[in-house]
C-alpha cells in the first residue's frame, strides 16, 4: 500500500483551486477565439467574444477570478485501490481546500441552505465524487461549476425506441430551451445510459474532459458531432445575441442501461470552463 | 461607442436603441435574487426601504471580495430572468434601468416601454473586465447576504449593449 496524506491532498486541492478559478483552461481559450473569428466583424456576438477574450486576459494580469460565479467546488478523487488515505476523514481535508481557497484568493462564496438560502460562507460542502480505480496514485479534478449554466441542464428519461434520434434531439432541445440564459457559447456535458443518478454524474464527469476531443467509440463520436452542429445551427449565438457559435463542444460519455430504458442527461457549462486536474 | 452617464434620464433613455453599445459610468446599485425577494417583501410590509428606487439603475451582481488595492472583486453580471418576477414592481416605482444578461419575460418587457426605462445587456462571464471597472463600493443594505447585498457602485466605461429599448425593441426577439 502506499500512503497519502489528507495534507498533501488538500494542499493539492487548494492549488488546482486557485488556478482553476482565476484562468480558462487552454482548450477554451483556443475555442472561444476561433469563435470570435467565425462571428462577423461588428456584430453583437463578435463584440460580446472579444470582451471575452480581453476578460481572460484582464483576469490573469490583475489575479482576479475570470468569472465571478467561481461556483459550486465540484473535486472528483479517483484513488487507486493500492493507495491508503491518512489524516483527516476525506471529506474533511477536501472541504477545509476548498474554505481556505475561496477565503485566500477572494473567490466569491456561493453556496448556501436550499430552504433558508443561509450562505454557508466558505463555499463548503464540495461535491465530492470519489471513484476507486486500479493503481497507487490519487487522481484530483477540480470544476468550479456556476449555476446560470448548471440551471439551465436537464435529465430525459427516454425509452430505448427513442434510439439515437431522441438522444441528438434532447441535446439540441436543452440548449434551445436555456436560450440566452447560460451565457452561450456552452459546453455540453452528456451522459448516455446507466441510472438516474450515474447519468447525471456522468454528464458532469464529461465536462472534465478536454474541449475539442472526441469521444473513442465512433457511434457516440458521431452523436457528439451531430448534435453540435444542430445546436450551432440554432442561431443562438454568444450571449443570446444571434451568431453562428452557440455551443463550443459536445463531450457525451456511456454507460450501459436497462434493457427498458434510455437515460440521457445534459449538463450545461457556460463559455467559462474551467477545470484543473493533478496526480499525487 | 456611444458614452452614458448615470443617473438615466428620460432623454437619454429616449435616444437608446436595442442593439446598440454603450459605456455606463456613473452610480448603480447592485441586487440579485435575495435582496429582491427582501425588497419586495418590505414593500409588502409596507416598510420604507433603506434606499430610493426612483431613477435608480440596478445591475443583477454579486461581487467577488476586493482583492488587496482594488474597489472590487471580479463582477459580471447573473441571469436575469431570474428577477423577471420581481422586475415589473421596480419598474412602476421608478427604477430606471435594469443592467443583467439574457432575455427576459413578456411583463419586463411590457414593463420597460409602460416605465419608459431601458434593459442593458452585460456581457456574462466578463468578470474580470466587469469588477475591474468599479472604482468605488460600498454597502448600502442586507449586509449579512455578503454577495448579495445591495451595493451602491461607482463605475468607468462598463461595456454593455442596449438589449431592450422604451419603444419594446428587443435584442433578443428575433
Amino acid at each position: 500500500m502506499r500512503k497519502i496524506h489528507t495534507d498533501t491532498i488538500e494542499q493539492t486541492l487548494y492549488e488546482l483551486c486557485g488556478r482553476a478559478c482565476l484562468h480558462l483552461t487552454d482548450a477554451c481559450t483556443r475555442a472561444m477565439q476561433s469563435a470570435a473569428r467565425e462571428e462577423a466583424e461588428g456584430s453583437a456576438a463578435r463584440f460580446a467574444l472579444d470582451t471575452l477574450l480581453a476578460n481572460a486576459q484582464t483576469a490573469a494580469r490583475e489575479r482576479m477570478a475570470v468569472c465571478q460565479d467561481t461556483g459550486y467546488a465540484v473535486v472528483l478523487a479517483e484513488v487507486g485501490q493500492q493507495v491508503q488515505i491518512e489524516g483527516k476523514p476525506l471529506a474533511e481535508a477536501v472541504d477545509r481546500a476548498v474554505a481556505r481557497a475561496y477565503a485566500d484568493f477572494r473567490f466569491r462564496k456561493s453556496v448556501c441552505d436550499p430552504i433558508t438560502r443561509v450562505n454557508t460562507a466558505d463555499n463548503t460542502p464540495a461535491a465530492l465524487h470519489t471513484e476507486i480505480v486500479p493503481g497507487d496514485k490519487i487522481r484530483l479534478t477540480f470544476l468550479p461549476k456556476g449555476f446560470g449554466s448548471e440551471n439551465m441542464s436537464r435529465l430525459y428519461m427516454l425509452t430505448p425506441s427513442q434510439g439515437v434520434a431522441g438522444i441528438v434531439d434532447a441535446i439540441v432541445e436543452t440548449v434551445r430551451l436555456a436560450g440566452s440564459k447560460p451565457c452561450p457559447p456552452v459546453v455540453c456535458g452528456v451522459g448516455i445510459g446507466g441510472t438516474f443518478d450515474t447519468c447525471a454524474f456522468l454528464a458532469k464527469k464529461a465536462l472534465t474532459r478536454e474541449l475539442g476531443s472526441r469521444n473513442a467509440r465512433a457511434d457516440v463520436a458521431a452523436i457528439e458531432r451531430e448534435a453540435l452542429e444542430k445546436i450551432n445551427a440554432l442561431g443562438i449565438g454568444a450571449q443570446g445575441f444571434g451568431g453562428k457559435v452557440t455551443a463550443l463542444g459536445v463531450l457525451c460519455e456511456v454507460l450501459p442501461t436497462h434493457i427498458a430504458g434510455l437515460p440521457v442527461a445534459v449538463n450545461i457549462q457556460c463559455h467559462c470552463m474551467r477545470c484543473e486536474k493533478a496526480e499525487i | 461607442m456611444k458614452k452614458i452617464q448615470l443617473p438615466l434620464t428620460d432623454e437619454i433613455i429616449e435616444t437608446l436603441r436595442a442593439g446598440e453599445s454603450v459605456l455606463l459610468s456613473g452610480t448603480i446599485l447592485t441586487g440579485r435574487d435575495c435582496a429582491h425577494k427582501r425588497i419586495c417583501e418590505m414593500l409588502d410590509a409596507g416598510t420604507p426601504l433603506p434606499f430610493a428606487l426612483q431613477g435608480e439603475t440596478i445591475y443583477y451582481a454579486g461581487p467577488c471580495p476586493a482583492p488587496d488595492g482594488k474597489a472590487c472583486g471580479s463582477c459580471g453580471p447573473t441571469t436575469s430572468a431570474r428577477m423577471d418576477a420581481y422586475a415589473p414592481r421596480l419598474l412602476d416605482l421608478g427604477l430606471k434601468g435594469m443592467i443583467g444578461k439574457g432575455e427576459r419575460s413578456r411583463a419586463v418587457c411590457d414593463a420597460v416601454v409602460r416605465d419608459h426605462a431601458v434593459y442593458f445587456a452585460a456581457i456574462g462571464g466578463a468578470g474580470a473586465l466587469y469588477g475591474n471597472a468599479v472604482c468605488k463600493s460600498e454597502v448600502v443594505a442586507f449586509p449579512d447576504l455578503l454577495s448579495e447585498a445591495v451595493h451602491r457602485f461607482t463605475i468607468l466605461d462598463f461595456p454593455c449593449i442596449v438589449a431592450i429599448d422604451c419603444k419594446g425593441g428587443n435584442l433578443y426577439g428575433r
